[in-house]
């Protein structure tokens, strides 16, 4: 079995479903002849044309209205944001008008859209490397989903592009190059489900909770806790942070007693603050210590390397927390 | 046509009275005034064709048929409202007449019609979509973002602003650098036409021309009707921005005593046929206001229905294959 790129993965479920449902179509900037600025369309408006494949203006909140209507008139659009700090001139188009029709229509339609977009990093400065998911996952009417494996980049594509709801699908610069196994066969055309979580690394002692890159770094945590520290650590990758599978977190808080949050997004207010507010009521109970988080400072992201490495969550943050814990 | 005049304007008049009643809430925005423009517009095109309008969007309702007791309904915010009282005033929708619905975030429509014209043009549908706004959402980005797409693509879409020469309590001097807004289209080479939204012919002539030109695949129009709404911007507007007398100006021009005259004037009908009308339509408003008050409340123990189309509920039993199980991940962990 071949090792497959994040990037590939996605663009082998945007291809797949081009080639299945003549409905589906993208649009962003610089999708075309550039192939995306993080080259994930790159060959496909050769594939399907310009008609299939639009390259837009710079016009963010634009191109998602446009999707909308689309969406409204039959198609379904896979809009591509270039990254989520752009996604902010969006966020109107988002909330009041793709999560709101189906609701405030009274259900008579939906909104059959994918909003892909980026989240990361890498001395891009103040404005280009920020993480909004929880904005995103705080709105009824969205489904936000944050894939960290090629696998479940293209399953929960698949299932974000066939669901008749506004999905938005957050993917991480950094995961780009890193690889893993998809499914072969029938198998290929399988869904990850939107809303399940997954218990990537089974463990004993505490549990750590994380998606997108932070997954990685949390597996990383997880051996080197279990090498220098012998403690064992079950890791669970949300996968979908809205809506969030609750129950497979807190039955591995059942068996670990610990519970550690670990994301890349502000302290304050971000989504792990959400998380940790819904899971003290659920797992209070079972909870040996307080729930623990990894999180970014409240500080914009710097420029400088080495100011900007003082401020990313990493594997041996994760560490440090739990060792805090034991 | 003379018919769906009146009707909009009792609707609305029926409205207001309840509003002072607290029989309805939050904002209402009445059209009153403008009337010729929703009416005049949408019988020069087809039933098929598509409609998007910005919140004051009663009329538009009423004239695409939407039966009034449920546009009523909808502002009594009644489970047998348009939409079962989830939206009320400003989003009234009926997608089986392919009225789109109103949007309340000004101008966020704009690029959502430019899409749907998208979408008919990817089908090869041949139907054309109406996306109506006022002079004060040229003053937004995102208009200018939907313009440039429908032109960009030559997109089958008629943008109508309706210039009643205030953005809510901004005058057109204070809100935009030109006066007539076609000019604002003109920058993406859109071919316009302004027309005067007091007069309902006016309007349907110009909407004729609009639709004959997009439906031959020149791409986009637009139409300005110069109107003027006599009521504030919502019930809860002053209207301390404008003098008296100048909205006395404008009632001379009222289009519904003025096209019911053309219409005696030219043998259409007599002015007897008129008086039965607006009485006609008046029963039928008291009918709407009854069946609104009749009309159960919606169940809050359904507040949650219609956020999603499709609703995933990770703690049904049933739930997600895959999650439990511990597999193992062959991403490499260099990030």
């Amino acid at each position: 079995m071949s090792l497959v790129s994040y990037r590939d993965a996605v663009r082998s479920a945007l291809r797949d479903e081009m080639l299945r449902d003549q409905r589906v179509i993208l649009m962003g900037e610089d999708i075309t002849g550039y192939g995306g600025s993080y080259a994930v369309t790159k060959g496909l408006v050769e594939e399907f044309g310009p008609k299939r494949v639009m390259e837009t203006p710079i016009a963010e909140a634009g191109i998602v209205g446009f999707a909308v209507g689309a969406a409204m008139g039959g198609l379904i659009p896979v809009a591509e944001l270039m990254t989520v700090n752009f996604a902010l001139l969006a966020l109107d188009q988002i909330v009041n008008s793709a999560a709101k029709c189906h609701y405030m229509f009274g259900g008579q339609w939906s909104v059959p859209l994918v909003v892909r977009t980026v989240s990361g990093f890498g001395q891009l400065g103040p404005t280009h490397s920020q993480t909004f998911e929880g904005w995103f996952a705080s709105v009824p009417g969205l489904k936000v989903v944050m894939p960290a494996t090629p696998a479940d980049a293209r399953g929960l594509l698949l299932a974000a592009i066939r669901d008749p709801d506004p999905v938005i699908f957050i993917e991480h610069s950094l995961l780009y190059s890193t690889k893993g196994e998809l499914p072969e066969g029938e198998a290929a055309d399988e869904e990850v489900p939107i809303g399940s979580a997954k218990v990537v690394r089974a463990g004993t002692d505490v549990t750590l909770v994380a998606y997108s890159r932070m997954l990685l770094q949390a597996l990383q945590a997880a051996e080197e806790l279990e090498r220098s520290d012998g403690v064992s650590c079950e890791v669970v990758d949300l996968r979908t942070l809205r809506p969030v599978d609750y129950p497979t977190v807190v039955e591995s808080v059942r068996r670990t007693h610990q519970l550690v949050l670990c994301g890349e997004d502000w302290r304050t207010g971000g989504f792990g603050a959400s998380l940790l507010s819904e899971l003290s009521d659920r797992c209070f109970d079972d909870l040996d210590a307080p729930i623990q988080r990894v999180a970014s400072p409240d500080v914009p992201m710097a420029y400088s390397r080495q100011l900007e490495r003082s401020l990313i969550p990493t594997s041996d943050e994760v560490v440090e927390v739990v060792r805090r814990l034991n | 046509m003379y018919r769906q005049l009146v009707l909009i304007r009792r609707f609305e008049e029926h409205a207001a009275e309840a509003y002072a009643q607290a029989k309805i809430g939050g904002f209402l925005h009445l059209y009153i005034g403008e009337e010729a423009v929703a009416v005049g517009a949408i019988n020069a095109v087809r039933e098929t064709d598509h409609l998007l309008t910005h919140y004051r969007d009663h009329g538009y309702a009423l004239v695409r048929g939407c039966d009034p007791k449920a546009c009523m309904a909808e502002l009594f915010g009644r489970e047998d409202g348009l939409c079962h009282g989830r939206g009320g005033s400003m989003h009234l929708a009926e997608a089986a007449r392919h009225f789109w619905g109103g949007y309340a975030i000004v101008g966020s429509h704009i690029p959502i019609g430019a899409g749907m014209a998208y979408a008919m043009q990817y089908q090869e549908r041949d139907e054309v979509v109406l996306d109506f706004f006022g002079d004060g959402a040229t003053g937004n980005g995102i208009f200018h973002e939907g313009l440039s797409m429908a032109a960009l693509w030559n997109l089958p879409v008629i943008f109508i602003c309706e210039n009643n020469l205030y953005g809510m309590g901004a005058t057109l001097a204070e809100e935009s650098p030109v006066s007539e807004m076609r000019i604002k289209a003109e920058g993406y080479t859109m071919p316009s036409i302004q027309c005067d939204g007091m007069d309902v012919l006016s309007v349907y002539e110009a909407l004729g021309k609009a639709a004959e030109h997009c439906r031959s695949g020149k791409g986009p129009y637009f139409v300005e009707a110069m109107t003027y709404r006599f009521r504030g911007h919502s019930m809860a507007d002053p209207e301390l921005y404008r003098d008296k007398s100048e909205v006395q100006r404008w009632r001379v021009r009222d289009p519904i005593p003025s096209f019911g005259d053309w219409c005696v004037e030219h043998g259409v009908c007599s002015s007897q046929e008129l008086a039965q009308i607006n009485e006609e339509v008046e029963g039928e408003m008291l009918e709407a206001v009854a069946f609104a008050e009749q009309s159960p409340w919606p169940d809050p123990a359904e507040v949650g229905r219609w956020i999603y189309a499709k609703p995933i509920d990770p703690e049904s039993p049933a739930r997600s294959e895959g999650a439990g199980a511990a597999v193992p991940l062959t991403s490499d962990a260099g990030v």
